[in-house]
């Protein structure tokens, strides 16, 4: 069949692994992503897996996938549909049948296609395809057989021989993309190095695959994605949101000359930021994992007070229970940094799956009036550039700063040009200067940006009390006065309304005289652009205002805004950054486009609505 | 002993303490005035954190740095000052609704961790800023205006959770026993890891006489044992009194008796690992038994925040990495040219 063989060239590809949770498809799937990018491909990652640790076999709900979005060019979204979708068993096939295009390319282990697969994934006749409507071209590879096969000398035990099956569909869709797997070697000898039995396995296996594909040349097109050169020069690694959130707070503590300090407690998507973190003792990074999300915040607090970059990691759930700490750092004015990873709520709701609906709580979620900062990080790598930001607007503006990223981001990964520190502002805490000594009092303000001295315990001189109390805006001791009150309350707020002078303005990207104006915020970045993108591809007048900074809002919000005819707020809840827009800006005019589904946008059906939204002009 | 760098006047604030009159928080202020003098320990190295409550005001009474944070948290914030700098010496102030009801989990924790932070536990088995519920250590049938037929709930004994989460200093003064308490603080701010003083404190408005058999000299030398390391564990008007073991427990002697000298008298050892006999002499209570005071136990180990900060010169011993660029350049990467 080698005559019907066709190379095709690809702008842009994706990939969906799909398995078990068992199955390993998250290793599969980060490993092809990685060696893309080390040939010069744009990636962007999802990762979509269930919230037990081992479902049922075989069954629907333990479905896990990992989809990758590779290009040519810049991919700013993981993808709406893939173009191959790897099924390992009947389960994964059914889950995400919806993602399958005419042209898809399906590639199942046979050998998990029996009867009683068929039965475990509810599957009422024998034939999956027809009941699933499905037409498109299938690789049927008896892919644990060949496993079996390929390690029986191995000395391995057959349950430790099919886990490697994982590897040999990865090895199957690198032939499939023309990928050498010189990388994927390296990558799986680090992974396992210190077990070279299981290392050696899983490359035979791989390699297998990859044989199998060639050799069979099994009757399907094959693809190469090649690099399109636009990328900065420089080295690149490969991160997720949580892990560029890490080195952004570690970047951060470095550039301020400070210890950093996480106090935390696991909880999901959150927690690898955690993982991190306590693995970078040798740049002095403390991590405390706590008893619980309160003393999360609290130790955070603590070490705060003591001077040191403080920060909390939880997602919404932790916020709920932080949010009395988090006061008291807002009333004694300390700089904290809180990370919420979102995931769907309410509750415990849907602790895999992505979200925007923390958004109010972040702003408001606390008693009193308790203003904070808000930051919500726009992609995976732009959460090192937030979490940078927000260390910094933190600790020059002692204030508790909420950085809002979410479940999609967090785990979705992109190649990332390693930074140079340099080129990064200054962190400037507002500290006590000698001089000051005679007569300072804690809540002694600088006159402009309202923020408070910070005297760190140590310090000989500046010993002070701080607390929960509201204290006199003059003598900073306890005071009921309610005159004091209410300065003290328009203090604060004004402490934080100053801020909008130190960012950025919003940039509108796409055609300044657009129909339609598109504003979204944090991690829905890639698929808002996307769909503009297109819209603009199809001739249509479409600009995008995609906000990360949410409290306070950029200064030029207002302006920016009142000059379009139409805005559509589309976000990952039921209309919460639309509200703020219009308790802030009365007289917009705004649409909303709402989806919680817990799942990311789909560019097309954005470019449909947003269509839809201008014929309604 | 060289003479003092530190006077109590030296760790006084300028503010005027709210306490109600009478109240045991003025007498063990006093006392801890006149410890933290006695340690040498200057007050801008001295941080006092405290929870909610009328002993929770306390920071703002000091002359060191402090935070008066939110209920039931201050283990947990003081644990956060000690491992962000453990150059300072960290006080924490808590009374037994916010030590042990809303911040139990903080307290047990923080005394699994051993951090080394020195808790004051002033135990008046009443809410007093809430004016007069009961409290986690108000005894079952304690009657007050959240239980007007009584508790059906029993107490916590502060030692017994302290030792349940492997607590390794517990030490016991009463509020106006000055002597008793700055020996006990100072002892808990010398032992190297988290340490528990529980003060028998009084609430002259809601819960008067709480503590009555010790609250008088006279009341607590007869109800009441001093224990120090290494002497035998005498009591009474006269000390003729003494504690001995039996079968698994204790049980009180009088010198003289039954051919009883000194030499059959147990000898305080507070630095047994071992914490059998430290809870059975801190669980004593009348009238059948003294109440015990003083170092009850003070068990040297590795704290937290040490641990912590050798963790990080181990694995700095290893890696060369001290800048995140170096971090990320010498891990996974690739070049685009």
């Amino acid at each position: 069949m080698a005559d019907e063989l066709v190379v095709k060239e690809l702008e842009r590809v994706v990939v969906r692994f799909s398995g078990d949770s068992g199955d390993g498809m998250q290793l599969a799937g980060n490993i092809f992503s990685n060696l893309s990018a080390v040939l010069g491909n744009d990636i962007s990652t999802f990762p979509d897996y269930p919230a037990e640790i081992r479902a049922p076999q075989g069954t629907i709900s333990g479905v896990s996938g990992f989809q990758v979005h590779i290009g040519a060019k810049k991919v700013f979204t993981s993808g709406d549909k893939c173009d191959v979708l790897v099924a390992m068993n009947p389960a994964a096939l059914k889950t995400n049948a919806k993602y399958l295009t005419p042209q898809s390319i399906i590639i199942i282990d046979a050998d998990s296609f029996t009867k009683k697969d068929l039965e475990k994934a509810l599957f009422v006749t024998d034939d999956p395809f027809k009941e699933l409507g499905l037409s498109q071209q299938v690789i049927d590879a008896p892919i644990t057989s060949m496993c079996k096969e390929s390690l029986k000398e191995s000395g391995l035990d057959n349950k430790a021989a099919i886990r490697c099956k994982n590897m040999f569909a990865l090895g199957l869709v690198c032939w499939l993309f023309n990928r050498p797997l010189d990388y994927a070697m390296h990558m799986l000898q680090e992974k396992f190095a210190k077990k070279p039995t299981i290392a050696d396995a899983n490359i035979k296996v791989l390699t297998d695959g990859y044989n199998y594909g060639h050799n069979t040349h099994a009757s399907v097109s094959t693809y190469i994605v090649e690099s399109k050169g636009e990328k900065e020069k420089g080295f690149y690694t490969d991160v997720n949101g949580n892990l560029a959130t890490s080195y952004g707070l570690v970047a951060a503590a470095e550039k301020a000359g400070l210890q950093l300090f996480l106090g935390s407690y696991p909880i999901t998507p959150a927690t690898d930021i955690l993982h991190n973190l306590a693995k970078f003792k040798e740049l002095g990074v403390i991590t405390v994992q706590c008893e619980d999300e309160i003393s999360g915040a609290c130790s955070a607090i603590g070490a705060s007070f003591a001077g040191n970059l403080a920060v909390t990691t939880t997602s919404g759930p932790g916020v709920c229970l932080k949010s009395e700490a988090i006061n008291l750092a807002v009333i004694a004015e300390l700089p904290l940094v809180i990370v919420n990873v979102q995931r769907g709520g309410p509750s415990t709701g849907m602790p895999t799956k992505s979200e925007q609906t923390d958004l109010l709580q972040a702003v408001y979620g606390r008693n009193g009036e308790s203003p904070l900062v808000v930051i919500a990080a726009t992609s995976p790598t732009n959460c090192f550039d937030s979490a940078y930001m927000a260390a910094k607007i933190a600790l020059e503006h002692m204030t508790p700063v909420m950085l809002l990223t979410d479940g999609y981001i967090a785990n979705g990964s992109a190649a990332w040009k390693i930074p140079s520190l340099k080129d990064y502002p200054e962190i400037k805490p507002n500290y006590v200067t000698k001089e000051m000594q005679e007569g300072w009092k804690p809540y002694v303000r600088n006159t402009i940006s309202q923020v408070r001295y910070w005297a760190v315990p140590g310090m000989e001189g500046f010993m002070h009390r701080v607390g929960g109390l509201e204290k006199d805006y003059v003598t900073s001791a306890i005071s009921t006065d309610p005159d004091n009150h209410q300065r003290m309350t328009i203090t604060r707020q004004a402490k934080i309304d100053y801020i909008a002078n130190c960012i950025p303005d919003i940039e509108i990207q796409g055609d300044k005289d657009a129909d339609l104006l598109v504003v979204g915020w944090g991690g829905t970045y890639g698929h808002l652009y996307s769909a503009v993108e297109k819209c603009h591809e199809e001739g249509k007048k479409v600009a995008l205002a995609h906000f990360q900074y949410i409290n306070p809002l950029p200064k030029n919000t207002e302006e920016v805004l009142k000059g379009f005819k139409k805005i559509v707020v589309v976000e990952q809840n039921l209309g919460q950054f639309a509200g703020l827009l219009r308790m802030k800006i009365p007289g917009l005019d705004i649409c909303q486009l709402n989806r919680v589904k817990g799942q990311p946008f789909n560019v097309t059906r954005l470019v449909e609505e947003f269509t839809k939204l201008m014929e309604g002009m | 002993m060289s003479e003092q760098l530190y006077t109590a006047k030296d760790f006084k604030s300028d503010q005027y303490v709210r306490w109600c009159p009478g109240c045991g928080d003025h007498a063990l202020l006093n006392s801890l005035h006149k410890a933290m003098a006695g340690l040498g320990i200057a007050p801008h190295m001295t941080a006092v954190i405290s929870g909610i409550g009328c002993s929770s005001r306390l920071p703002y009474y000091m002359n060191t740095y402090g935070f008066h944070t939110i209920h039931g948290r201050a283990a947990a914030i003081a644990t956060g000052v000690k491992v962000a700098n453990p150059e300072l010496t960290v006080w924490q102030i808590s009374g037994d609704g916010d030590g042990l009801a809303i911040g139990g989990n903080h307290f047990i924790h923080a005394l699994r961790r051993n951090v080394n932070i020195n808790i004051v536990l002033l135990n008046n088995r009443i809410y007093g800023l809430t004016k007069g519920q009961y409290s986690p250590t108000s005894p079952r049938g304690f009657v007050s205006k959240s239980s007007p037929y009584g508790t059906v709930e029993d107490p916590f004994r502060p030692a017994e959770l302290a030792f349940g989460a492997r607590g390794r200093f517990f030490g016991r003064c009463v509020d106006v026993d000055a002597a008793c308490s700055i020996e006990v603080l100072t002892a808990s701010a010398k032992h190297k890891g988290a340490s528990v003083v529980e003060v028998l404190q009084n609430c002259v408005i809601f819960n008067d006489g709480c503590h009555n058999a010790v609250a008088t000299k006279e009341g607590r030398a007869k109800n009441a044992i001093y224990l120090k390391h290494g002497e035998p564990m005498l009591f009474g008007e006269n000390n003729e009194k003494g504690l001995m073991q039996e079968g698994f427990g204790l049980k009180v002697v009088t010198l003289g008796e039954n051919g009883i000298t000194e030499k059959d008298i147990l000898v305080h050892n507070a630095h047994c690992e071992d914490n059998t006999l430290h809870m059975k002499l801190a669980l004593m209570e009348g009238p059948d038994f003294p109440i015990a005071l003083g170092v009850i136990r003070d068990v040297e180990s590795p704290s937290y925040d040490e641990c912590v900060y050798a963790q990080i010169e181990e694995v700095r011993a290893k890696k060369p990495a001290r800048t995140l660029e170096d971090f990320l350049l010498s891990g996974d990467k690739w070049e685009i040219k």
